[in-house]
């Protein structure tokens, strides 16, 4: 992989692809940040009379089947996983950088037993690491943090480490190495605007795909615990009643498509 | 050679891995795991400090730490799994008969994404920028948004439920495969046509394309002849980084279908704390991901024999 491929590959997708995500991901935040603003309730009052029942001025999308406001619990549920999956995507995200350019810097045995640790978890399904995790941690929501950072990181490590190495040996740092600067100032000049428009098409993939995991993990039952409201625990909770309310069921599998679209579209092409 | 034995390397340390983290969890659990596993053995109703206490003297959860890491490695070295704490049955045992069902369904999903997306993909890759390629390209993007359990919601609604041409879950006759498989196929499909697409768009540039149309071959002939060849080496790369993938579907896929393979049997391993079955289960998929691309990098060679050099 040359540096040229590194630099066509986020732009190979259509130029309006990533304006749409964006906006997508923009209204998306809107909602979650905003949503229980603009009409105010609780995501876990029940009133059992009104169970599945139709929208209302003060749950615009209906109730569920225990008479909760599926708005609200949207409106929560859209807080949830997204800023379980940033936190991850960050840790993952600072791990892999730092432990990437340590590899590529250093180069020895620092370097080959990162990247044979890194080939281990690749080979491992991620969703098994998850699992694992989750088992150990207390907290469901600590415990998706760690695993899901975990099985992330090795992903910018692997691309932090090729286009650092690429980088290092390039004329450009030797001239600056000569010329004294330190590793901090190599870093900040050379390497960081090499990696940084890569770093944000994998960090739009990992948001997506820790987001993807939580929710399948919720929707098979292992995840959240009910009743905290998590999109793929709202899905299944709904499942059944679908024909008595379409709406119910709709609404958080909308939801979940909006955003995973807006973060893949934002991602752009990641194939070579 | 020097492929082989990296894989070598990978499949070691993919074995100790699981061999450290599989110890840490039986160690480090939250809760009794000796009360988890009676639990597991005779119904959560049934379980007393009795129970809990045979459990333990049993399998010997008390102790110190590093003769039972060291005795733990032993084990594993000598690919003595032990017994399912749950059913008691070896865990080898278990595992096999769980595989041959996870296989199968994976290698069906396989083989219908592959019917889907290369013969689309090429089609389009022929004409870049055409209707064909431009539409691909929408429905294979709002596709790869949709996750699998999603896409299994929604042919479970649509298709069993909706219109009951058929079963939304169950296991052992023909029809039970479709939908499962299809849900895996799909998103597979998704990333596979864009594959074949890209690397036909690519082929399709090169000069020994034009000339082997320049010297009268007809449309059919260049394509079997100088393109599949060339587009089979992105495709089966990409195959083999995608058996992870795979893998986690099929355990998503197999908890929602009820079907009784190896991601519903690690599921409710991991919940019950049955240890040695997590353990075997995670070597028997990490082992394969390690087999599957051994093998992968082998027939591309195979394939493409300028990259032997």
């Amino acid at each position: 992989m040359s540096a040229l491929d590194i630099h066509a590959a986020p732009r190979r997708g259509l130029p309006w692809s990533r304006v749409i995500g964006s906006v997508l991901l923009l209204m998306v935040a809107a909602l979650a940040a905003l949503g229980s603003l603009v009409v105010p309730g609780d995501p876990f009052a029940q009133s059992l009379a009104k169970a599945l029942s139709g929208p209302e001025p003060a749950a615009p999308l209906g109730y569920d089947h225990l008479g909760r406001s599926i708005y609200h619990r949207l409106v929560h549920a859209l807080r949830l996983s997204p800023l379980i999956a940033l936190a991850a995507v960050a840790t993952a995200g600072a791990a892999g950088l730092i432990l990437g350019s340590l590899a590529a810097a250093r180069g020895g045995w620092i370097d080959r037993a990162l990247v044979m640790l890194a080939d281990a978890l690749l080979a491992l399904p991620g969703l098994l690491l998850v699992l694992i995790v989750l088992a150990m941690m207390p907290g469901t929501a600590v415990g998706f943090w760690a695993g899901l950072s975990l099985v992330l990181w090795v992903e910018f490590f692997r691309l932090t480490r090729a286009a650092t190495r690429e980088t290092l040996a390039s004329p450009a740092v030797q001239a600056s190495r000569l010329l004294g600067f330190g590793p901090a100032y190599v870093f900040r000049i050379h390497v960081w605007p090499e990696i940084a428009p890569m770093m944000l098409t994998a960090a739009a993939f990992g948001t997506a795909t820790a987001i993807m995991a939580i929710a399948a993990l919720g929707f098979v039952y292992v995840g959240m615990r009910a009743p905290a409201p998590e999109l793929g625990l709202m899905m299944v909770e709904l499942l059944p009643y679908w024909r008595e309310a379409p709406m119910a069921l709709l609404s958080p599998v909308i939801a979940t498509f909006v955003l995973l679209l807006g973060l893949t579209l934002l991602a752009g092409s990641r194939e070579q | 050679m020097t492929a082989l034995a990296a894989r070598l390397v990978q499949a070691a340390m993919v074995a100790v891995l699981i061999g450290i983290a599989t110890f840490v969890m039986m160690r480090s659990l939250p809760g009794d795991a000796a009360w988890r596993i009676a639990a597991g053995r005779y119904g959560y109703d049934n379980v007393d400090a009795a129970a809990a206490d045979a459990v333990r003297a049993e399998l010997g959860l008390g102790g110190p730490v590093l003769p039972a890491l060291l005795q733990w490695f032993g084990d594993l070295l000598r690919l003595d799994f032990g017994n399912s704490l749950v059913t008691g049955q070896p865990v080898m045992e278990e595992i096999a008969h769980q595989l041959g069902a996870s296989v199968s369904l994976a290698l069906v999903a396989v083989v219908l994404s592959l019917l889907i997306g290369p013969p689309l993909g090429i089609l389009a890759g022929l004409r870049p920028g055409g209707v064909l390629d431009r539409a691909l390209l929408v429905v294979s993007t709002g596709l790869k948004a949709v996750p699998q359990f999603l896409m299994a919601l929604v042919l479970i609604v649509v298709i069993a439920v909706q219109m009951r041409w058929l079963p939304a879950a169950g296991h052992g006759e023909l029809r039970h495969f479709v939908l499962p498989a299809l849900t895996l196929a799909l998103g597979l499909a998704a990333v596979n046509a864009r594959i074949a697409r890209d690397a036909m768009a690519r082929i399709a540039g090169m000069p020994f394309w034009s000339f082997a149309q320049w010297k009268g071959l007809s449309e059919r002939q260049v394509l079997f002849r100088h393109g599949l060849r060339n587009i089979s080496v992105p495709l089966l790369t990409y195959l083999g980084l995608q058996f992870v993938t795979l893998v986690e579907g099929v355990i998503i896929v197999e908890s929602i279908f009820g079907w009784p393979g190896i991601g519903h049997a690690l599921v409710h391993a991991i919940f019950s704390r049955d240890v040695p079955m997590v353990q075997g289960t995670a070597l028997v998929l990490g082992l394969g991901f390690v087999l599957v691309n051994a093998a992968i990098d082998f027939a591309v060679r195979r394939i493409d024999p300028r990259q032997a050099t």
